[in-house]
Formats: C-alpha cells, sequence, structure tokens
C-alpha cells in the first residue's frame, strides 16, 4: 500500500468536513457510469462496467456438473476475481490476495442472498446434473470503490447470460445448442459503498479517498428494497446511526442505479 | 536535410533530419541519420533537434530541486519517494549535521520536504540533501502531480506563467523538477489551482496557452468572488483595488511565518527556471 502524505489527508478530510470533495461531487453522488453488456462474443453472458475511471469486465459462463451432496437439487454459483496487474501498481500476479478474496465473496453474497439466480430452476436431474454458473470479475482498472462496480456489472452480465435448453432421456442430458433461454432471475440487487472519513460518509469512494478512509460500509439491496449483503472495511468503528443513514442513503442510490441495467 | 517541422508529433525510430543537425534530448543518431528515441514533440534550436516526450518519469539529476514524501525511516537516513523510478534517500547527517539525535522526532513517514538533489550516482542511488533557502518540510496545502517534462511549460519563460496563477488566486506554489506540485492558499483557490495546473499539462503543447490560462483564471476566480459578494455586500470593494489588498496580504503572511512563506513565494522557483530556462520550448 503506498504511502498517503499527511498533508494530502489532511486536506481530502477538511475539504470533506465542509461536505465538500476533491473532484467537486456531492457527498451521496456517483461518478460518471457507463455500462455495456454482451462485450464478449465468446461468453454466454458479459458486461463492462466503468465508474469514473474503474473499469471491470465480468464473464459467465454456464456449465454442466454435478450439486453440492448438501444442496442436491440445486445449481451451483461460483464467482471469482482476478485483479490484474494492469490495473494498479498495488496489484501484483499470483494466486489471489485478500481484497480479491473479499470482493468475490462480497459480490456472491450480494447475488446468492438476494436469491436473484433462480438455482432450483437450474437443476435438471437432482443429485446429478445441474448448470453450474462461473462468474469471472475481471479488474482492469482500479480508481476505487470495486463493489459497486463488479456487483453493477454481475448483475448485467447475468441478466445478460442465455443457456442452452435441456432435456432429460434415459437419464442422460440432452443439449439443444441451437435454442438458448435466458439465465432464471427473480429479481437483481446491487450495491453501494460508502467510506467514513473525518465525520462523515461518501457514497463511492475513489482512489484517494479509499486510500484514507477510516471505515468503509458496502450495502447491497434488491429491487424490491430488501437489504440483502453487507460488508464492513476499514479500522474504525461505525455507530449505529451512520449505519441507519448510509442504508437510507443506499436505498434510494440503489433504485438510480438500477436504471443503468435496463 | 530535414524532415520535420517544429513541435511536430514524431513516434520512436522516425528520422528526423540527416546531416548538419545536432541531436539533442529524446534522439539518437544512427550513421548520419538523427532518428526519435521517444514518443514526443518536435524542439528545434537552431542547429539542435530534440524530442520532448509527452509524458515521462522523473529521471533525478544532480541540482534538482523535487519534492518527496517519506516513507521509510532507517538507522542513518530517511527514504523518500520522488515521484520517480528511483527512490531518494536522506541522510541524517544533512540535518543535523553531526550531532546525534532520534529520526523519526524529526520527520515522520507521511511527511512532505523540499529537497535538492545532491548527488546521483551510477546506480541510480539519489542522495538529497535540505541545505539551502527554503528547503524543508511543508505544512498544509495540497499536492498535484503533472509530468515532469510539463514542469517548464508550467513555469513558463521567466515565470510568467506559475507567477500569473500566484497572482490571481494568492495562493503560494512550489513546483519541484519531479512534477510534484505544492499549493497553499485559500481552500477553494487551492482548487481553483489544481483545476488550472491541469488544464495546463493537457494542453501544454499548444500555442495561446497563456491567454486561455489567464482567461480561465478569469472565469473561476470571477465565479468565486461573485459568489462571496451575495453572502458579504461590503466586499465587492475589494475587487476594485484586488492588486493592493492581495499584495498586503502577502506581506502579513511573511511576517507571521517567515521560514516558510519566504522560500515559497521567491527564491526557489527562480532557481528552477534559471536551470530550466533552455528547456522551455516556447519562444
Amino acid at each position: 500500500m503506498k504511502i498517503v502524505p499527511e498533508i494530502t489527508r489532511k486536506s481530502i478530510t477538511n475539504l470533506i468536513n465542509q461536505q465538500e470533495r476533491v473532484d467537486g461531487r456531492a457527498m451521496d453522488e456517483f461518478r460518471e457510469i457507463s455500462l455495456e453488456s454482451g462485450i464478449i462474443s465468446k461468453a454466454e453472458g458479459s458486461a463492462r462496467v466503468k465508474i469514473g475511471n474503474t473499469q471491470i469486465i465480468v464473464g459467465a459462463k454456464p456449465q454442466l456438473g454435478e450439486p453440492f451432496p448438501d444442496t442436491p437439487n440445486l445449481g451451483v454459483l461460483i464467482t471469482n476475481s482476478e485483479l490484474l496487474p494492469m490495473a494498479s501498481p498495488t496489484f501484483e500476479p499470483g494466486p489471489p490476495d485478500e481484497r480479491s478474496v473479499e470482493l468475490s465473496r462480497v459480490v456472491d453474497r450480494c447475488i446468492r442472498e438476494s436469491q436473484m439466480v433462480d438455482l432450483e430452476e437450474l437443476c435438471i436431474i437432482p443429485g446429478k446434473k445441474v448448470w453450474m454458473i462461473f462468474l469471472d470479475l475481471h479488474i482492469l482498472d482500479y480508481d476505487g470503490n470495486l463493489m459497486d462496480a463488479a456487483a453493477l456489472a454481475t448483475v448485467a452480465a447475468l441478466k445478460n447470460t442465455q443457456i442452452p435448453n435441456t432435456q432429460v432421456e434415459d437419464n442422460e442430458v440432452i443439449m439443444d445448442q441451437e435454442e438458448m433461454k435466458p439465465l432464471p432471475l427473480k429479481e437483481e440487487a446491487l450495491m453501494c459503498t460508502f467510506a467514513k472519513i473525518g465525520d462523515e460518509l461518501v457514497l463511492d469512494p475513489s482512489l484517494d479517498e479509499e486510500k484514507i478512509l477510516s471505515a468503509r460500509l458496502s450495502i447491497g439491496i434488491t429491487s424490491s428494497g430488501k437489504i440483502c449483503a453487507m460488508q464492513k472495511g476499514g479500522d474504525h468503528p461505525l455507530t449505529k446511526e451512520e449505519i441507519l443513514k448510509a442504508v437510507k442513503i443506499a436505498e434510494v442510490k440503489t433504485q438510480d442505479l438500477m436504471k443503468h441495467l435496463e | 536535410m530535414i524532415f520535420v517541422n517544429d513541435k511536430d508529433l514524431v513516434v520512436p525510430g522516425e528520422i528526423l533530419a540527416e546531416d548538419d543537425f545536432h541531436p539533442g534530448r529524446g534522439t539518437f543518431k544512427e550513421e548520419n541519420k538523427i532518428c526519435s528515441s521517444v514518443v514526443g514533440l518536435i524542439a528545434l534550436r537552431n542547429k539542435k533537434i530534440s524530442v520532448i516526450p509527452l509524458q515521462s518519469k522523473y529521471i533525478p539529476k544532480r541540482g534538482d530541486v523535487v519534492i518527496g514524501e517519506i516513507t521509510d525511516i532507517r538507522f542513518s537516513m530517511w527514504g523518500l519517494d520522488i515521484n520517480s523510478p528511483y527512490s531518494g534517500l536522506l541522510p541524517a547527517s544533512e540535518v543535523f549535521g553531526k550531532e546525534k539525535r532520534e529520526l523519526d522526532k524529526v520527520f515522520k513517514i507521511g511527511d512532505v520536504l523540499f529537497l535538492r538533489v545532491v548527488d546521483v550516482d551510477e546506480v541510480r542511488k539519489v542522495k538529497l540533501g535540505l541545505k539551502g533557502r527554503g528547503l524543508g518540510k511543508f505544512k498544509g496545502g495540497i499536492l498535484i502531480y503533472i509530468t515532469p517534462t510539463k514542469v517548464p511549460r508550467l513555469i513558463g519563460k521567466k515565470g510568467s506563467m506559475i507567477n500569473m496563477i500566484k497572482d490571481k488566486t494568492n495562493c503560494e506554489i512550489v513546483v519541484g523538477q519531479n512534477g510534484v506540485v505544492w499549493v497553499n492558499g485559500d481552500i477553494e483557490m487551492e482548487r481553483v489551482a489544481e483545476k488550472v495546473i491541469k488544464m495546463i499539462q493537457k494542453q501544454a503543447h499548444t500555442s495561446g496557452l497563456t491567454d486561455r490560462v489567464r482567461e480561465m483564471l478569469a472565469q473561476l476566480t470571477g465565479e468565486e468572488l461573485e459568489v462571496s459578494k451575495d453572502t458579504e455586500a461590503v466586499e465587492g470593494e475589494e475587487n476594485d483595488n484586488d492588486n493592493a489588498s492581495s499584495e498586503d496580504e502577502k506581506d502579513v503572511k511573511q511576517e507571521n511565518d517567515t521560514n516558510s512563506s519566504e522560500k515559497d513565494n521567491k527564491n526557489i522557483p527562480r532557481e528552477i527556471f534559471e536551470s530550466k530556462l533552455n528547456l522551455n520550448h516556447k519562444r
């Protein structure tokens, strides 16, 4: 981690305590967001999201496989993330580090706990054959707030995913590659990340803000307004009031984010 | 025989001239041809051809003044990030002479200093020093990072550009040769200065930049003055005798804090201009 000069830390904090931000945004304002779906023709589902200079590509790959023994009639959802070394000087090649593991787990939790993907529908022969959906998150450029960008890109990729029709004959699965159907989705869920700097909470922290935050809170909310996931980071605590305030802002902002998915 | 014009964009390997020309920075000579070694703009001066790279990293050079951040404290030296592929070293002897004191009581990790490059050896070990007027630790202000090749443009001819920004925003500004700029003043004015400096970086290669900077400054500071007019009607008078009042303020500042403001206002930047005047590619 790069050391942040003391005077930079002070100037950002002072500005935020006066309800202002370095890039001129409001405290609860996202940077510019752009979303493109289906950008990888070889993948069954894909999307690219940019939030400011943060850039993420997500690909979804369905594959037939065996279900986990404890959930014989549910499909399988596996999320993986790659922090590519070109995205930031602090990302190194090799096995996934803490940040990569956290990112994929938080995105996975948001998708899974919102029950967005109808996993029962993905079961073909209970206990034997189910659809396994592999989600691969590739971080191309890191400029803060990976979680919101990753959640948005993942949901967009899932919405874009097509799986082949299947039939069962004599316990054998026959795939019909010609006839594809969209993935069975029930809900949508997106995340909003807040950073506590000074005494204030700011939405969508940029890289500079992320480096000096004292606490971080990511909140996943579904399209029907339920809270489905939360992740706290940073080494300082948050008060109850701060969390309630963050949830309130997140409820509104998630609905705004949903518009990008249409 | 020359194949390019002044301020043309060239790519590495492009043949710039043959025979009676001299290769400058950013070029190399092969047989009798002068070729570019970087992506950049041609700077023609008499018979000397150089290429000024569009983007660069700072390569330390003896005598440069730079702004560095302390990242490491060792037994008898500080380690500094000088916005370069090579990190800088500040030996304790440069700071206390022969006296022995604890290093972390003087400068801590995260402090920002204004230093001089004392020596660069064969393996690019960069020795820094604090001896000289105005060198030392910064208090307050913000840091702005630009590409080091744009530093001469930001300073302008004999400091014209940087002095214009200083006057209009009433900020103290210090430019390091390594592309780190320190700005200290009113919070809003710091933001104005940042915007202007970023704009200069983006448009450094275009002509008529000084006028555009003046326009932008007038627009940005003008807006701010109007805002303050709304809140305090009396303030309006100050606009008319802007010059007088700003100079007064400067004087007060210097009295308050002789050590820090004296250095920043004049002495050091002039040294930078002088050492870099020949690099200035605007005629």
